[in-house]
């Protein structure tokens, strides 16, 4: 249960944070407080999987790079608005149909997924909304996005791999994320992408610990107050 | 505005400020679970706990020593800390010395679960109240949301997020206001 925890409580940390780095950049209001919210949300997950391991504090702010279990997918660098975007897309379809199985049944997950499967149904209705949007956009907006759903693509299997301790059916979570990933790219004008979904060079294993270059900065700068004034409160 | 769906144990749907007490509590229980259901949501102060419908229990323990169960609306919601601090807070000052709040998510909460006072003190404040969701799932688009401000249907979505996680942005295309709109969860 702890490895599996770990894993769903990483990536909903991380992404948390991705998207907090949105804050003060976003491209009009609105979106800088979704993005807020949609990364409030996903904090609130990682307190409570976080919590079921050991210290929510000391396991954010205190693990090294390694010991990370977060798929490589959700530390991404935010890019563009397109990449946060499919970034988005590719995660919140994936959650909402895993918290959806979790909810189902009477596993240790069954009441946070229960809870917030809600909220990422929002978190997934925002992302294809605005990847109809971006796809079906300007020819601007329309390359941005159809590269960002290019360049992430390689990430995307990881999310399927099997995770001690979680009881999902992992083919009905891929044809349902397949399916529906499908449906809205092609409805934005976009093309699927058709290459490999993981395994060029180390995309997808970020669940052994082997991260991408860019997570060890922004861990960096995710715990360096916490490191430097150890006990800090306010 | 009150559904019927989903039958949970140890919540009351009942209207706003008269939650009858679950089966089984003592007179001293339900004084307390009144105190702590008056205390008004942080982010929302027209609502109290009671008419939002995030308390779940409470249970004295022992003399002087109460348990409360409360849930999130969402699971992030930074208001959580503040309620459990003005729930201990008053509980205190009605004599029990050792008060715990205890959060718990299951069953999770619903915006149904916001009574009949709550939703019309909502729309008095200038928030559209939440449709009801019914057993399909969180989202229902089928229903117009009517504008608190001069009641017209004519509304729409400028975005799904907005001060706060529980809210969605509208415009009125009436009176030209913007409002915010309670979403349904």
């Amino acid at each position: 249960m702890a490895t599996a925890a770990l894993a769903l409580g990483d990536d909903a940390l991380v992404l948390s944070h991705r998207l907090g780095e949105w804050a003060g950049h976003a491209p009009v209001l609105e979106e800088e407080v979704a993005l807020a919210n949609i990364a409030l949300d996903l904090l609130g997950q990682a307190r409570s999987l976080l919590s079921l391991v050991g210290d929510e504090d000391e396991l954010a702010y205190l693990r090294e790079e390694r010991s990370f279990r977060n798929a490589q997918l959700v530390e991404q660098p935010n890019g563009d608005f397109a990449r946060t975007i499919a970034r988005q897309l590719y995660f919140s379809v994936h959650q909402h149909l895993l918290y959806g199985q979790l909810a189902a049944g009477d596993g240790p997950f069954a009441p946070l997924a229960g809870k917030a499967v809600k909220e990422v149904a929002y978190h997934r209705d925002h992302a294809e909304h605005w990847t109809l949007r971006l796809g079906d956009g300007t020819e601007e907006s329309h390359a941005r996005m159809q590269r960002a759903l290019d360049d992430l693509w390689r990430y995307t299997g990881e999310l399927f791999e099997p995770v001690e301790g979680l009881s999902v059916d992992r083919t009905a979570l891929r044809e349902g994320w397949l399916a529906a990933v499908t449906e809205v790219v092609e409805r934005a004008t976009l093309k699927l992408p058709d290459g490999p979904q993981t395994g060029a060079w180390t995309a997808g294993a970020g669940r052994q610990g082997i991260h991408t270059e860019p997570f060890g900065r922004m861990l960096a700068e995710m715990q360096h107050l916490h490191r430097s004034h150890p006990g800090a409160s306010w | 505005m009150v559904t019927t769906s989903a039958p949970r144990e140890t919540t009351s749907r009942e209207s706003a400020g008269h939650e009858s007490a679950p089966r089984g509590a003592t007179r001293l229980e339900e004084e307390l679970r009144a105190l702590a259901g008056a205390v008004p949501d942080p982010e929302l102060p027209v609502l109290t706990l009671a008419e939002l419908g995030v308390l779940r229990g409470l249970h004295v323990t022992g003399p002087g020593r109460v348990e409360v169960e409360l849930t999130p609306t969402y699971t992030g919601c930074p208001a959580v800390e503040a309620m459990s601090a003005d729930i201990e807070r008053v509980l205190h000052e009605h004599g029990q010395a050792e008060v715990s709040v205890r959060t718990v998510l299951s069953p999770a909460w619903s915006t149904d679960d916001i009574t009949a006072e709550g939703r019309r003190k909502l729309q008095e404040f200038g928030i559209a109240p939440p449709r009801p969701t019914g057993p399909a799932g969180p989202v229902m688009v089928g229903l117009a949301i009517r504008c608190p401000h001069c009641g017209s249907t004519e509304t729409t979505l400028i975005s799904r997020f907005s001060s706060t996680a529980c809210k969605a942005l509208r415009r009125c295309e009436a009176c030209r206001e913007p409002f915010d709109h309670f979403k349904e969860l």
